[in-house]
């Protein structure tokens, strides 16, 4: 029995795989409409997070499956102060898989330990978000056409944004990634990225602060919010925040494949202006999301097509 | 200063000056009824000064936390008052309730009746990691309060 916590935990062979499967699943959605029939998905959500919520409970009912949880802790048994370990066992009983979002780092790790049926990691605190990672990799790979001799930038907030460390450790596996990163000077890849990563493998990357300069040479743009709250002073904050919003003037030397993607929720980022360029494919990631996560479930509850 | 020479035990020579007394409450020598003997601030023609221990029993002691404290101690393991074995400690793969990790947002925080695991991550640099939030221990031999 098999669990997924970490994006890492999966080979580049194992999300090869599962973006073949969503593929599948994409070019026909009958044939795996009815393949989780009889079997139960448990969100135990112990703090709200609506889209990843939702794509779950999409992705296990359209494979015919059903679904049953809670959204937020105090509708647990969390609230009387039960154990993850417990509460891990105990929906093991009622369910055949689990995907579990917590606002403490390392909670669905811990109810792998326990659970008898496969936990999926819904996202723990800052730490794990595997499922957003895959929808980000096969968005990648529909859009593009090509996991190899890619181009990525990312923007924003790059030193805590985890989707994009997530990100950086997933596509260095394919051959010929270079990476752009954009950032303000406080906000830049930490080192266990830089230097983990990136040196360690021996992959192209250069560090810039202005998106402008490296615009036509990307073939993806990956965004990502800047907080306030990160910035040291606020008078920092309100000198860089427009630097690392989108908008189309920014676009403008843009390569015309270029695919801009983001992990979501926006708030103001992206400019709605660009909702309706073409290579704007945030929506079509929270698609692929749902995919992705339906191929995922089928993978580790071993149903075949 | 003499200490009696010990018949079947242990002699963990080498340790830095001055940290004899953290070695030994990492190691819970304490909780031993046998004879333990710390040595301060003795001569070392390496190191100039040094502390050793000497514990006087084959006790259980878990010395592969010896290696994560300190690579450059040596462990000597006396039998019928001979060293059967000289050498410097392996760096254990997991410590066990040994760190305590800082990550505020770590799942330990509010579920305290979950054990503290640190594996190890990079052998070279000496790292380990929180099993649960993947938080960096504090380097080896710095205390961790």
């Amino acid at each position: 029995m098999r669990s997924l916590i970490s994006i890492e935990e999966l080979s580049r062979d194992e999300i090869d795989s599962l973006i073949a499967t969503a593929n599948d699943i994409i070019e026909n959605p009958k044939k795996y409409g009815e393949l989780c029939r009889g079997k139960k998905l448990a969100t135990l959500f112990y703090e709200p997070s609506t889209r990843t919520r939702l794509s779950f409970e999409a992705a296990m009912y359209e494979l015919g499956g059903n679904v049953l949880g809670f959204s937020e802790a105090q509708s647990s048994s969390a609230a009387k102060g039960e154990s993850v370990a417990d509460t891990a066992r105990t929906v093991s009983c009622y369910a055949d898989i689990i995907a579990m979002r917590h606002p403490k780092e390392g909670a669905p790790y811990v109810a792998s330990q326990h659970a008898s049926v496969p936990v999926i990691n819904a996202g723990d605190g800052g730490h794990n978000h595997p499922t957003q990672t895959l929808a980000d990799l096969c968005t990648i790979s529909r859009e593009m056409g090509r996991m190899s001799d890619l181009t990525i930038g990312c923007c924003g907030d790059l030193k805590f944004g985890r989707t994009v460390h997530s990100l950086i450790a997933a596509m260095s596996r394919y051959e010929n990634v270079k990476f752009v990163l954009i950032s303000p000077e406080e906000l830049r890849v930490p080192s266990y990225v830089r230097h983990g990563i990136l040196e360690s493998g021996g992959i192209p990357y250069v560090e810039t602060r202005d998106i402008r300069e490296v615009m036509g040479e990307l073939d993806i743009l990956y965004m990502t919010r800047v907080q306030r709250e990160r910035f040291f002073s606020e008078e920092e904050y309100l000198r860089l925040k427009d630097s690392y919003i989108l908008t189309k003037d920014k676009l403008s030397g843009a390569k015309d494949s270029l695919c801009i993607m983001h992990p979501l929720p926006r708030v103001n980022e992206i400019s709605v202006e660009i909702d309706d360029d073409p290579r704007a494919c945030y929506f079509k990631q929270v698609l692929y999301g749902k995919y992705m996560r339906m191929a995922l479930i089928l993978m580790l509850l071993g149903v075949d097509a | 200063m003499n200490i009696d020479a010990i018949k079947n035990g242990y002699v963990i020579d080498h340790i830095s000056a001055g940290r004899g007394m953290e070695l030994y409450t990492l190691l819970g020598l304490d909780r031993l009824d046998c004879s333990v003997a710390i040595i301060k601030n003795a001569q070392s023609a390496k190191y100039g000064r040094k502390d050793i221990i000497k514990i006087d029993g084959e006790k259980d002691v878990n010395l592969d936390l010896i290696g994560y404290f300190d690579p450059n101690i040596t462990i000597n393991v006396i039998r019928d008052g001979e060293c059967i074995s000289k050498g410097r400690p392996e760096l254990p793969k997991r410590l066990v309730g040994v760190l305590t990790c800082k990550n505020p947002r770590c799942i330990t925080t509010t579920e305290q009746e979950l054990p503290q695991i640190f594996k190890l991550t990079d052998r070279e640099t000496r790292e380990y990691r929180c099993i649960y939030c993947e938080t960096k221990a504090p380097a080896a031999g710095k205390s961790n309060g």
